[in-house]
């Protein structure tokens, strides 16, 4: 099941430029929360505060409290674990080159020193299920390799991939900006069926994708969330004369 | 900027109020006539429905084409939503005139006959309700439409009033009774004409605050009870 996310006072840098000021942010157990803004808003750092992946970029450092469920993550749990909890989608997708697709899916346990070959095995093929992807893959597993999919079901396999360390949030960094229509389509409905088992935050441009997959929608400008609300209240009644006037393309 | 979606909606503006002159028009034109027994007018009022129709179709077509086309989304979606309401409502007052155009050519041949009910008062409050709606439009104003809201309390009474007093006109000078007749089914025209002036302004509201405020049910505290609860 997936946990809620709670976070207080969470300040970014990258060097000596603040990237984001004092966010705070409830963020719902099993339920989709889409991060919406212009560019440079700072709603891929903050998505990446979350899982402590900000820190891998030198000069960069974040402060405040993000409590995952029970891991406070920035104080006394390591990096490793807090991203074993986490799983993240990135924007391209980056399937291992060199690994089958079952190698792909199978890369987070193995490396965790995950060895039982039969549980391995169903771990694979259930991760490719719930990512919508098993049909399409199953006869030749082994034999193909993960990049010669296509962009869409690259996507669905690193969704497979981050769903097979059973993770109970899953990060998505604008998981459909390659993508076609068709599927874009397939992402988000699997992002639909897959907030029954985990929490789900999605950074994206995308404001009709935000309208259509998420509850919960932030809006970050400038590195501040100016306003946190209800999906459909931020597209229909948002507070916030900015929110609305980035929503209606009056900027941004 | 979305310049050619925000020229889209200035059009669309544009047209609504072209169709807003055109329903005042044929309410002050039916009502005049029905003062005067002018058939001249009530053959205008007739004639200028056409143009309403029309006007409504075209109107619901750039609607749909800017929702389909655009996808917009809160002050925008909401302008648009509220302009095909508001559209419906301009051409109900259009049929309300020609009701009452009509009721003026049944008259035609009966003799004018002194009634206790004030119709020019009554017509001149119905028109300012519609007038004082498509201004709170043009303003983007909703203190201006709250106004048009509580000026309907006063037609409705009106029309309470002329009913009472036309019935018993009726009873009491049967030879009257068609002209009293007529006389009743004008007030009901121009009450309504006054209640698509209150819709109006209700769409102006929901239009410019976002909030819903038909059948005084109140929404805004309820769906932010909803938001803190889901945490």
């Amino acid at each position: 099941m997936g946990v809620g996310i709670q976070v207080e006072r969470l300040n970014a840098w990258f060097g000596k430029a603040q990237a984001l000021y004092d966010i705070n942010m409830n963020v719902a157990a099993n339920h989709a929360t889409a991060i919406i803004g212009p560019s440079g808003c700072g709603k891929s750092t903050f998505v990446r505060c979350l899982n402590r992946m900000h820190e891998t970029i030198p000069e960069a450092r974040a402060s405040g409290r993000v409590r995952v469920g029970d891991l406070d993550v920035y104080n006394g749990t390591s990096a490793v674990q807090i991203r074993r909890r986490i799983g993240m989608v990135f924007q391209k997708p980056n399937p291992f080159p060199t690994m089958s697709i079952y190698d792909n899916v199978a890369a987070g346990l193995k490396l965790n020193g995950f060895r039982d070959r039969r549980r391995l095995d169903e771990i694979v093929e259930r991760s490719l299920q719930v990512a919508a992807l098993w049909d399409e893959v199953k006869d030749h597993l082994r034999k193909q390799s993960g990049a010669s999919l296509s962009g869409g079901q690259q996507q669905r396999l690193c969704i497979a991939r981050a769903l097979a360390v059973q993770p109970q949030v899953l990060l998505m960094d604008e998981p459909c900006s390659a993508l076609d229509p068709i599927s874009t389509g397939k992402i988000e409905e699997l992002i639909f069926q897959l907030k029954e088992s985990f929490t789900i935050v999605i950074v994206t441009h995308n404001m009709q994708q935000a309208s259509r997959v998420a509850e919960f929608t932030g809006f970050f400008l400038l590195g501040k969330l100016i306003e946190f609300d209800k999906t459909e209240r931020i597209f229909t009644t948002p507070s916030d004369k900015r929110t609305e006037d980035y929503i209606t393309g009056r900027f941004g | 900027m979305r310049s050619r979606f925000h020229q889209g909606l200035d059009e669309l503006r544009a047209r609504l109020l072209r169709m807003g002159g055109l329903a005042e028009q044929a309410v002050d034109r039916a009502c005049q006539a029905y003062i005067d027994r002018d058939l001249a007018r009530c053959q205008m009022v007739l004639e200028g429905e056409t143009q309403i129709n029309i006007a409504e179709r075209e109107i619901d077509e750039q609607a749909f084409d800017l929702l389909a086309m655009q996808q917009p989304m809160a002050v925008d979606l909401r302008f648009i939503l509220a302009v095909t309401k508001i559209n419906s409502d301009l051409e109900r007052v259009g049929d309300q005139a020609v009701n009452i155009a009509e009721r003026v050519m049944d008259l035609a041949d009966l003799p004018k006959v002194d009634l206790p009910v004030d119709i020019p008062r009554m017509a001149a409050a119905a028109a300012a309700m519609v007038r004082r709606a498509l201004e709170s439009f043009i303003e983007g104003k909703a203190e201006l439409a709250q106004a048009v809201l509580e000026m309907d309390n006063v037609v409705d009474r009106m029309k309470d009033e002329a009913f009472i007093t036309l019935v018993k006109t009726m009873n009491e000078r049967p030879e009257v009774t068609r002209q009293a007749l007529d006389a009743l089914l004008v007030a009901r025209n121009l009450e309504r004409v006054a209640d698509h002036a209150t819709n109006i302004a209700e769409d102006v509201i929901f239009w410019v605050r976002g909030a819903d405020v038909r059948h005084n049910v109140p929404q805004e505290a309820s769906s932010q009870q909803e938001v803190t609860d889901t945490h």
